[in-house]
């Protein structure tokens, strides 16, 4: 620490799979403030073999960027003063794979369930999810467990004071297959047992030979409530002891940060729950990197995370192109390229993981890749992110009418207040209005929506400095992070392209007046910069419903940024047209609507 | 920034090659430190672990799990054949016994009292490793597998599929511009590790999959053709698994492009030779890019150092573009600005200005070259 015990100055770094990047923030005025930013390649793999090199790499682009001094050789100088070193360096990584994990569960849709939400709240990637009647007989899950070599293994199933039959069946299952750790042959695997506390004995009995157990308190207690803490606790402690120590150069790196090294999807998590928190809104957060993308959310104070750990921009390209097929990704691309000329480009950016576009053209059809990719992954999500599976409920009459179920997904576009991006392709798209496009159309919000992008994708280092020093990460987070793209009026309906689908009335803040009958099928933007609020008010045409119901007006004030307040009357569930000349036609005109791309 | 390219692919002459063969679990050593090894020879040998099948003999008895130990025949750890009985209850003065038969040869793993299954474990299934490539065993992993090593030739590829494979490495085109198909590839090529240009047609290596021929490397390869090679859309760059008679390894990438010129000329030198090559590709953790490995008899003259150097690109540095608009053109950086540029993207990167073979010259972004190292 500087002087009276202060922060003044913090370097984080966060190691992704392809790049490391390094972020200075400092105390400037009384106020923490992003300095600046740096990256370098990720040098996990062969020649360099030590992630530690990427790192002093990414810190000499912040030190050449700032001028502020940071190392002494390969060390980093602490504490700050003034003008050399830095009080607090923290990192977060997903390189080497991530942490990767199978988990277990009695039944799949519960405790199963479970395990995976704990697991994927610790910002692990799952493997596979192990039950009791996954379909598959004990010989083909065992082989799994073996083929697979996760980083650990999560156990749990039954209700505290249940049954314990199954639940050992399971260890016996994991015990026969005598698993080994994908790092380091050397090491038992760890397994986290969180189920029925009356089986942990039997458990023990039948892993503690062959691996290495710990034991926490079942996840899930009884039916009606999860307890997903101690577990998700217990796999970043893991995470840290037995999977980041073996990779290349960690135990090196461990050494230098002053707090735990955060798997980068916790991070981000931590800090989308951080913000719905605060602001008591609805939150949607994707993060979409090379290999994988996640999706976050807080709906009715749940959080969720899912990982699509084979949806990305790089290392996963392709299997974006093989999940969402050929035709899905071309809807997007407002020319015409012939389907061997995409396959092509598509595998050669797999195999070369770190090329970016130079083209403009190449450029556009990254971004159709990214809209397949994100619609992908929240599909995922919504199927995911749902309320608890076999809990009894008490309903009221008008419920029992309208046939809720336990296990309904928790994502209501309606409902969604904030969404925000992060990730390579969102944060460093060359214009702002791109990264609103791929929002809206890889997810499709509903009603009003604000829109906004992780600046320069820094979430993660935030989310572990959050841990350690709450302030400085409220304040960049706030002043630095963020970046408003605007408000999205969005009604839910389908119409006739051409016939009235809103109108929609407001005073700009230069005092023009706004009162536009906005036929279905278009897309408009007004300006509304960064802090400035317009009162709108929104009359949906017959069948249309932007937020207050079929048909109803409203009055709101809505909340501008760098794009504006954009209204999309394309209509929900939306379509594209299928003639190839209308939807180029269409593409252009909506992009054209943004300003997005340089006239070509 | 130093090191903000891609480092190139490892195109070596000659140069100290080391291989760790690996068990993938112990077992037992087979050849000693200093033995001279063939591709074929045998290394290292060990069992892997039989099939688990579990019985549930208390449900099948209709007993409660507890009671399982009165009725077992077996105890932990016996041998048990096929058809052997497991459990037999006591029946009724001797008679109406109920039993249950081992569905599988092999020994009794555990018994359980909590949930009333058997878990049995088949017999081991043996495993052998071989020398991959003719050298000299080096280092002995007790237990696990042996170091080779050998002075040779060193090529990686970009992209493969298939395993590991060798054979005389058989040059069929004139130059490394020509595509690869069906009509220069004969029944004399089998076994052979067939050299091609720019690009295999579909037809070339169904062609050399009939003969054959152990291996293909080729500039690139369409990647509608992959799919069909591998009945699926490929998503993740893992591979290596395939049951492929011919292994494919790409030099460049998807699509016709011309292989590298220092690639060929090396690989023509090499005709005749044997060649031991892998197709096994893995882009994510722990990156493995195919390979082509030529045992060269004979001294250590002109050795390069096995790692390669890494250096960061420098005026003069020989780099190829890898991605439009100029994939695969080769030239010499002519110019390293520190500032960023914006592209027609109107990204901002750092770039490089290069001059490519037929003197233009270009601003590549330097993420959109790798360099080519020797």
């Amino acid at each position: 620490m500087s002087e009276n015990g202060k922060v003044k100055a913090i370097v984080a770094t966060d190691c992704g799979s392809t790049t490391t990047k390094a972020i200075l923030i400092k105390l400037v005025d009384g106020e923490y403030r992003l300095i600046v930013r740096g990256e370098a390649p990720t040098t996990v793999e062969a020649p360099f073999e030590d992630v530690t090199r990427g790192v002093l790499n990414a810190i000499r682009e912040v030190e050449e960027l700032s001028g502020h001094e940071i190392l002494d050789g390969e060390d980093i100088i602490h504490p700050n003063d003034g003008m050399r070193g830095v009080d607090l360096y923290l990192s977060t990584s997903s390189a080497g794979g991530g942490l990767q994990m199978m988990v277990a569960g009695v039944v799949k849709s519960m405790t199963a369930e479970s395990a995976e939400r704990a697991a994927l709240g610790a910002g692990s990637i799952v493997m596979d999810v192990l039950a009791s009647n996954d379909g598959r007989l004990p010989h083909e899950q065992i082989e799994r467990i073996r083929h697979l070599r996760p980083d650990m293994i999560l156990l749990s199933g039954g209700i505290d004071g249940g049954t314990i039959t199954h639940v050992v069946e399971l260890g016996q299952i994991i015990s026969a297959a005598d698993p080994k750790a994908r790092l380091g042959a050397e090491y038992h695997l760890p397994v986290i047992y969180a189920g029925n506390k009356d089986a942990k004995g039997e458990v023990a009995k039948l892993l503690e030979s062959k691996t290495s157990l710990y034991q926490v308190d079942n996840l899930r207690p009884v039916l009606e409530r999860e307890n997903l803490g101690p577990a998700r606790d217990k796999i970043h402690d893991l995470f840290m002891e037995h999977v980041m120590a073996q990779a290349p150069g960690y135990s090196k790196l461990m050494g230098w940060t002053d707090a735990p090294i955060m798997p980068t999807p916790g991070a981000v998590g931590s800090m989308i729950e951080a913000i719905a928190e605060r602001q008591g809104i609805e939150v949607l957060g994707v993060d979409i990197g090379g290999a994988t993308t996640d999706v976050f959310s807080v709906f009715k104070k749940t959080f969720n995370r899912t990982v699509s750990a084979n949806l990305g921009m790089s290392y996963s390209v392709s299997n974006v192109l093989a999940e969402a097929g050929i035709e899905n990704v071309m809807r997007w691309v407002p020319f015409k390229l012939p389907e061997l000329s995409v396959r092509n480009r598509i595998k050669n950016k797999m195999i070369r993981p770190t090329t970016v576009p130079q083209s403009l053209d190449d450029l556009k059809l990254e971004q159709a890749i990214a809209r397949e990719a994100l619609r992908l992954a929240f599909k995922q999500h919504k199927d995911f992110a749902v309320s608890l599976k076999g809990v009894q409920q008490e309903r009221t009459i008008s419920e029992a009418f309208s046939q809720s179920a336990s296990g309904e997904t928790l994502v209501n576009m309606m409902d969604l207040d904030l969404l925000v991006g992060s990730g390579g392709v969102l944060s460093h798209a060359p214009r702002r209005q791109q990264a609103a496009m791929m929002l809206i159309d890889g997810f499709l919000p509903e009603g009003i929506t604000r829109l906004a992008v992780d600046s320069i994708f820094m979430m993660p280092q935030l989310g572990v400095l959050a841990e350690v020093h709450q302030q400085s990460a409220t304040e960049v987070f706030d002043k630095d992070c963020l970046i408003h793209l605007g408000t999205l009026v969005a009604p839910v309906g389908v119409g006739q392209e051409g016939k009235p689908c809103i109108k929609f009335e407001t005073t700009l803040p230069d005092g023009t007046a706004v009162a536009e009958d906005l036929p279905f099928g278009e897309m408009k933007v007004y300006p509304l910069g960064v802090g400035e609020t317009a009162t709108v008010k929104v009359t949906p045409a017959r069948g249309f419903d932007a937020g207050a119901g079929p048909g109803k007006p409203f009055e709101s004030t809505l909340s501008g940024g760098v794009v504006g307040l954009i209204v999309d009357t394309r209509g929900r569930p939306f379509v594209l047209p299928t003639d190839e000349n209308e939807r180029v036609r269409k593409l252009d005109k909506w992009a054209a609507a943004f300003d997005a791309y340089p006239a070509s | 920034m130093a090191h903000a390219y891609t480092p190139g692919l490892r195109v070596s002459e000659k140069t100290v090659i080391r291989k760790e063969r690996r068990l993938p679990l112990k077992g037992e050593v087979v050849v000693a430190k200093g033995d001279r090894v063939t591709s074929d020879t045998v290394v290292a040998r060990t069992h892997l672990p039989g099939n688990v099948q579990l019985v549930n003999v208390a449900s099948k008895l209709g007993l409660p799990p507890e009671d399982l130990p009165s009725v077992m025949q077996k105890k932990d750890g016996d041998p048990i054949e096929k058809g052997e009985p497991l459990a037999i209850t006591q029946g009724f003065f001797g008679f109406f016994k109920s039993k249950v038969l081992s569905p599988c040869e092999g020994s009794v793993e555990s018994i359980s009292t909590v949930t009333g299954q058997v878990i049995l474990r088949e017999p081991p299934t043996p495993i052998e490793i071989d020398a991959y490539m003719d050298g000299e065993v080096v280092e002995i992993l007790p237990e696990e597998g042996v170091v080779v090593q050998t002075i040779g030739t060193f090529i990686q590829g970009i992209f493969g599929v298939g395993g590991e494979k060798t054979g005389e490495i058989a040059v069929v085109v004139d130059g490394p511009g020509q595509p690869l198909d069906a009509s220069l590839i004969t029944e004399a090529h089998k076994g052979k590790i067939i050299i091609g240009g720019s690009h295999v047609t579909w037809d070339g290596f169904q062609k050399a999959t009939d003969v054959g021929a152990a291996g293909i490397v080729v500039g690139g390869f369409d990647d509608p053709d992959l799919k069909r090679l591998l009945g699926k859309d490929l998503g993740v760059a893992i591979t290596g698994h395939e049951d492929l008679v011919t292994a494919l390894i790409l030099t460049e990438g998807f699509g016709e492009m011309a292989m590298a010129h220092g690639t060929f000329d090396l690989l023509k030198a090499r005709e005749g030779k044997k060649a031991s090559i892998n197709g096994a590709t893995q882009i994510r953790a722990g990156v493995i890019r195919p390979e082509i490995v030529v045992s060269l008899e004979g001294d250590s003259a002109g050795l390069q150092d096995a790692e390669g150097s890494i250096t960061g690109l420098e005026i003069g540095s020989l780099i190829r573009a890898i991605r439009e608009p100029h994939f695969g053109s080769l030239g010499r950086v002519t110019e390293l600005p520190n500032e960023l540029r914006k592209m027609e993207s109107e990204s901002m990167v750092r770039v490089l200005m290069v001059e490519f073979e037929d003197g233009e010259q270009a601003l590549l972004p330097r993420a959109n070259v790798e360099m080519i190292e020797a």
